[in-house]
C-alpha cells in the first residue's frame, strides 16, 4: 500500500510538469485559437537545450531554466512568424498543417544533429528517505520550478497591462483591437510564452528521465490530454490536471506495464472531449 | 455514369501501363521502385476521402494500413489462409473497426478529431505491442513454404505487385466514384459548413462514420498485401507516424480534393523519397524537406500542383478531376 503512496506522490510532482507542458499549448489554442502541432519538438528542444547548457556550465541545472525561458520566447517568436502569422484568420486546418510542417523541421534537424539515441543530463540534487522509498531531489525541484512559472504566468496574466491584453484578445479579437491593442503584437507574444513555456517543461523533464529528439511526441499526446481535461484558456486549470495526470500514471504504474499508459492517456482524452467538451472544472452549460 | 468521364479510362490505362511496363521488362528494381509508388498513391488517395472531400485532417491513418497488414499476415500465416481472402478479410475487419471508431470520435469536430487520431495511432500501436497472439514488439513473420502455394517467391511478388497495382487502380476509381455521387456532394457540404449540412438534411454522423471506414479499407487490403511480401511485420514499422504524415505532404503537394492531385501527389513525393534517401549528402534531411515542402504549399499553394493548374489552365477543371 505504501508503494502505491510513493508511485502517487512520484506522479504528483512529475504530474505538475505534465502540467507546465499543458499550459504552454493551452495558451496558444485559448487566445489564437491555433492547436500548436510543434509543442511536441519545442519540448524535445528544451531537453537538448538543457542537455548542451548543462554541459557547458555544470552549475545547478535548474538555474540554467532561465536562459532557456529566454531562448524560448524568441523560438516562439521565429515560430509564430514562419507559421502561424500567415494563416491567422484562415480555416484551423491551415495552422495544424502549417504548425505540423514546421514539427517535422525541427524534428528533422535534430535527428540529424542528435540521431535518435537517448541522452541524459547528468545532475541529481540528494533527496530524501522515508522507509523503503527515496523521493529524488530532482523530482521535487522540477516540481517546484514547475509551480513557481506556472504561478508566475499566472500573475502575467491577471496583474499586468500586457497580461490583460492577451486576456482581451483571447475573449474577443475585434474588439480588443477597437480598444487600441494591437492583435499581431499580443498573438506574437501569447505564441512566445506558450513555447517558452513548453520549452521549459522540457528542460525540466529532462533532468528526470533520458529523452532522444522523438520524446516530445509522449509529452505532447499528455499536454492535449490535460487540456481537454483542464478546459482553453485556464493555465493554473491545466496545472491542476496536469497534476490530476500524474496522480493517475502514478496510480496505475504499478500494476500494469508502462506500454499500456498511451492507450489509456487516449481513453480519457476520448472520454473526457465527449463527455465533457469544456473540461472538467467548467459545469456543463448547454 | 463513372464511365463517361475521362479521368477514369486515364485512371485505367495509367494503372495497365504500371503492370505491363516492368513486367515485359523483367525488371525487378523496377517493380520494387513502382510498388512503393503505388502503395504511396494508395494512401494518399485514400486519406483524400478524409481530408479533401471532408475536411477532417487524419493524423492517423497509417493505423489502417499497419492494421490491414497485422490481420492479413497474422490469418495468411497462422491461420494459413490464401493470400487474396486473407487481404479482403483484413480490409473488411479494418473497416469495422474504423467503423465503430469512428462513431465514436467522430463525435468531435474539426481540430479536435485530428487530435484524437494521433492518439488512436499511439493507442493501436501501444496495444499491438503487448497483444500475444500478434508477437508483441517482436511481430509476425512468414514463413518461407508460404510463398510455395502461389508457385514460388518469384511468382508470388509478381502476383502482390499487381495485387497492389489494382489496388491503386481501386482507390483513384473509388474516389471519383464518390467525387460524383450524391453522397460525395453530401461530404462536401460537411467540408464547408456541417451546420449548414445538417440543416440541409445531411446526416453528418453517418456520412463522417461510412467514409472513415471506407477510406480504412483499401489501405488496410494494401497493407495486408504489402507486408505478406516483405515477409514480416512489427508494431514499429507498421505504425510508422512518419509514413502517416508523408501522406499527408503527398495529398497537399498534389492537391487536395482532387482525384488526379491524391494520385500525382503520392507519385511525385515518393520519388523525390527515394531520390533523398540515396542522395548521401541529403539522405539526413529528407523530414526537413518534407516539412518545407509542406509548409510552402500550405503558405502559399493551398489547392497544390492541379489547384495551380486549374488557375493556369481553367478548362483542365473539366477533364481533370
Amino acid at each position: 500500500m505504501s508503494g502505491i503512496l510513493a508511485s502517487m506522490i512520484d506522479g504528483l510532482l512529475i504530474g505538475s510538469v505534465y502540467g507546465l507542458a499543458a499550459m504552454g499549448l493551452s495558451l496558444i489554442w485559448g487566445v489564437m485559437d491555433v492547436i500548436n502541432l510543434t509543442h511536441g519538438s519545442v519540448i524535445a528542444l528544451g531537453m537538448f537545450g538543457m542537455y548542451i547548457l548543462f554541459a557547458a556550465f555544470p552549475v545547478n541545472a535548474y538555474f540554467l531554466l532561465l536562459p532557456i525561458l529566454v531562448a524560448g520566447l524568441l523560438l516562439g517568436l521565429v515560430i509564430y512568424w514562419i507559421s502561424v502569422h500567415w494563416v491567422i484568420g484562415r480555416s484551423q486546418l491551415s495552422s495544424l498543417l502549417s504548425t505540423f510542417a514546421v514539427n517535422m523541421m525541427i524534428i528533422g534537424i535534430g535527428t540529424a544533429i542528435w540521431s535518435t539515441s537517448p541522452y541524459n543530463v547528468n545532475f541529481t540534487l540528494r533527496g530524501f528517505t522515508v522507509g523503503a522509498y527515496t523521493f529524488t531531489g530532482n523530482h521535487i525541484a522540477a516540481a517546484t520550478a514547475a509551480v513557481i512559472i506556472a504561478l508566475a504566468l499566472e500573475l502575467f496574466l491577471y496583474r499586468t497591462r500586457p497580461g490583460k491584453a492577451i486576456r482581451a484578445v483571447a475573449d474577443n479579437r475585434e474588439a480588443a483591437e477597437l480598444m487600441g491593442i494591437s492583435s499581431t503584437m499580443v498573438l506574437a507574444l501569447a505564441f512566445a510564452i506558450g513555447i517558452a513555456l513548453a520549452a521549459s517543461s522540457g528542460a525540466l523533464v529532462s533532468t528526470l528521465f533520458p529523452f532522444t529528439i522523438l520524446s516530445g511526441a509522449g509529452y505532447q499526446m499528455k499536454s492535449f490530454v490535460v487540456t481537454v481535461l483542464a478546459g482553453l484558456g485556464k493555465p493554473l486549470g491545466a496545472l491542476a490536471a496536469g497534476v490530476l495526470l500524474g496522480l493517475l500514471e502514478g496510480a496505475v504504474t504499478p500494476f500494469i506495464a508502462v506500454s499500456w499508459i498511451p492507450l489509456i492517456e487516449f481513453g480519457l482524452f476520448v472520454v473526457v472531449l465527449v463527455a465533457f467538451p469544456k473540461g472538467i472544472f467548467t459545469r456543463a452549460t448547454a | 455514369m463513372i464511365l463517361r468521364r475521362p479521368v477514369f479510362w486515364l485512371i485505367l490505362i495509367f494503372a495497365a501501363l504500371m503492370a505491363f511496363i516492368p513486367f515485359h521488362a523483367n525488371d525487378v528494381s523496377m517493380r520494387e521502385d513502382l510498388i512503393l509508388v503505388a502503395i504511396a498513391v494508395i494512401l494518399a488517395s485514400n486519406l483524400n476521402l478524409m481530408i479533401g472531400y471532408t475536411g477532417y485532417v487524419n493524423f492517423g491513418h497509417i493505423v489502417f494500413y499497419g492494421l490491414g497488414g497485422y490481420v492479413g499476415l497474422y490469418l495468411a500465416t497462422v491461420r494459413n489462409w490464401n493470400l487474396v481472402p486473407a487481404s479482403l478479410a483484413a480490409g473488411v475487419v479494418v473497416s469495422l473497426f474504423a467503423l465503430m471508431l469512428g462513431m465514436g470520435i467522430l463525435r468531435l469536430r474539426g481540430a479536435y478529431f485530428a487530435l484524437a487520431t494521433i492518439g488512436v495511432l499511439l493507442a493501436v500501436q501501444s496495444f499491438v505491442a503487448n497483444f500475444d497472439p500478434w508477437g508483441r514488439s517482436t511481430g509476425l513473420y512468414v514463413d518461407f513454404s508460404a510463398y510455395e502455394r502461389l508457385g514460388g517467391a518469384r511468382h508470388a511478388l509478381w502476383m502482390t505487385y499487381f495485387l497492389v497495382i489494382g489496388v491503386m487502380a481501386l482507390s483513384m476509381i473509388l474516389s471519383l466514384g464518390i467525387k460524383i455521387s450524391k453522397f460525395g456532394l453530401g461530404l462536401f457540404a460537411i467540408r464547408e459548413d456541417e451546420d449548414a449540412a445538417v440543416v440541409l438534411g445531411v446526416n453528418t454522423t453517418v456520412f463522417k462514420a461510412i467514409i472513415y471506414s471506407v477510406s480504412a479499407f483499401l489501405p488496410a487490403v494494401a497493407g495486408a498485401l504489402m507486408f505478406y511480401k516483405n515477409g514480416m511485420i512489427d508494431p514499429s514499422i507498421a505504425f510508422e507516424f512518419m509514413l502517416s504524415l508523408e501522406g499527408i505532404v503527398m495529398l497537399m503537394l498534389g492537391g487536395k480534393g482532387t482525384v488526379v492531385g491524391a494520385a500525382l501527389g503520392g507519385g511525385l513525393y515518393e520519388k523525390l523519397r527515394s531520390y533523398l534517401l540515396t542522395s548521401p549528402k541529403l539522405s539526413n534531411f529528407q523530414l526537413v524537406i518534407a516539412g518545407g515542402l509542406l509548409l510552402l504549399v500550405v503558405l502559399f499553394a493551398p489547392g497544390g500542383l492541379i489547384g495551380w493548374l486549374y488557375r493556369l489552365v481553367p478548362r483542365a477543371r473539366k477533364v481533370i478531376e
